[in-house]
């Protein structure tokens, strides 16, 4: 298959839907292992901070969440352009989708974020560019989802929601930067992808399987999401008659 | 040596450690849970719906190919 091709096909709901049923049990499969191992490893096995003690722990959580949260923005961003540009019906999906699962990971992000301020920072909340950007990313899934429901023409919703997606980009590099622009009590990025880490093994490992993890279990969401939206929207098609019908689903 | 209590304990930062996993854990749950009880519900509506059509029309052939 070209890339092309596929391109092509992914304007195919139907497509998707059958190719996707394997793709998510492997992506689940990952998902599980790799956030149990991480979760275990950074809970059990990795080294309490020479500063911080225990509460470092918070960090195999915080990060991850906070991590997958911006990239679940930047692929409604993305979706939102391939909507507006070629009107894909499955870039309108990915759209509606994602809003839940990222609302819930920037919530986890802020909540595992204020428990480590507390024994780290001294205060449960402090307002920084940091906080500060997160609480408008969270505001951001809320009014995608409430725009959503808000306007009851799908077709006007979903051109809205994919403007309003785009747009909302724009925070993703503020949040990235705000830790160098502004000086704050959050920490600046200790982990890159350019960089060795400033960790040792012990503590960026179990960071790493979290970090992959929650991305597959994002993946696996999302494909399963994918999979319930594009049967409620085609459900008068022959093809979801079948399915529903003929295998017992 | 490393007993349990010590492990719950986190060094007395347990409340904030276990917080934080704990709402992990709550948001993991969600994400999966809400999808699939949204699934099923659908598929047993889609199901319902169809048994009932098909039963007004024909009742005899109800599962048959149609």
């Amino acid at each position: 298959v070209t890339l092309q091709e596929l391109w092509h096909r992914l304007g195919s709901p139907r497509w998707f839907f059958q190719i996707s049923g394997g793709l998510r049990r492997v992506l689940g499969a990952l998902a599980v292992l790799l956030l149990v191992t991480g979760t275990v490893w950074g809970l059990v096995f990795a080294p309490p901070d020479y500063q911080q003690g225990d509460s470092v722990r918070i960090m195999y959580v915080h990060v991850p969440s906070a991590v997958v949260a911006q990239s679940a923005y930047l692929l409604m961003g993305a979706a939102g352009a391939v909507l507006l540009v070629w009107r894909m019906k499955l870039a309108d999906m990915v759209l509606a989708a994602t809003v839940p699962f990222g609302l819930s990971m920037t919530a986890l992000a802020l909540f595992s974020g204020a428990a480590w301020g507390r024994p780290t920072w001294g205060t449960w909340w402090e307002w920084d560019g940091r906080t500060g950007s997160m609480v408008v990313l969270l505001f951001l899934y809320v009014a995608l989802y409430a725009l959503r429901q808000a306007i009851p023409r799908p077709e006007t919703a979903s051109r809205a929601c994919a403007v309003l997606a785009i747009v909302g980009t724009i925070n993703i590099p503020i949040i990235k930067y705000s830790v160098d622009w502004w000086l704050t009590l959050h920490q600046s990025a200790s982990f890159s992808l350019t960089k060795a880490p400033s960790m040792p093994p012990a503590m960026w490992i179990p960071l790493a399987l979290n970090a992959l993890g929650i991305y597959c279990f994002f993946g696996a969401n999302l494909v399963s999401r994918l999979r319930l939206e594009i049967l409620e929207r085609e459900r008068g098609t022959a093809w979801v008659r079948e399915r529903m019908l003929g295998a017992g689903a | 040596v490393t007993t349990v209590a010590d492990f719950f304990a986190m060094g007395g930062q347990g409340l904030y450690v276990w917080l934080s996993y704990g709402a992990a854990a709550a948001v993991v749950a969600y994400n999966v849970l809400a999808v699939r009880l949204r699934e099923r519900r659908w598929i047993r509506e889609y199901q319902d719906r169809e048994r009932r059509v098909a039963g007004a029309r024909a009742p005899a052939v109800l599962g048959a190919e149609p």
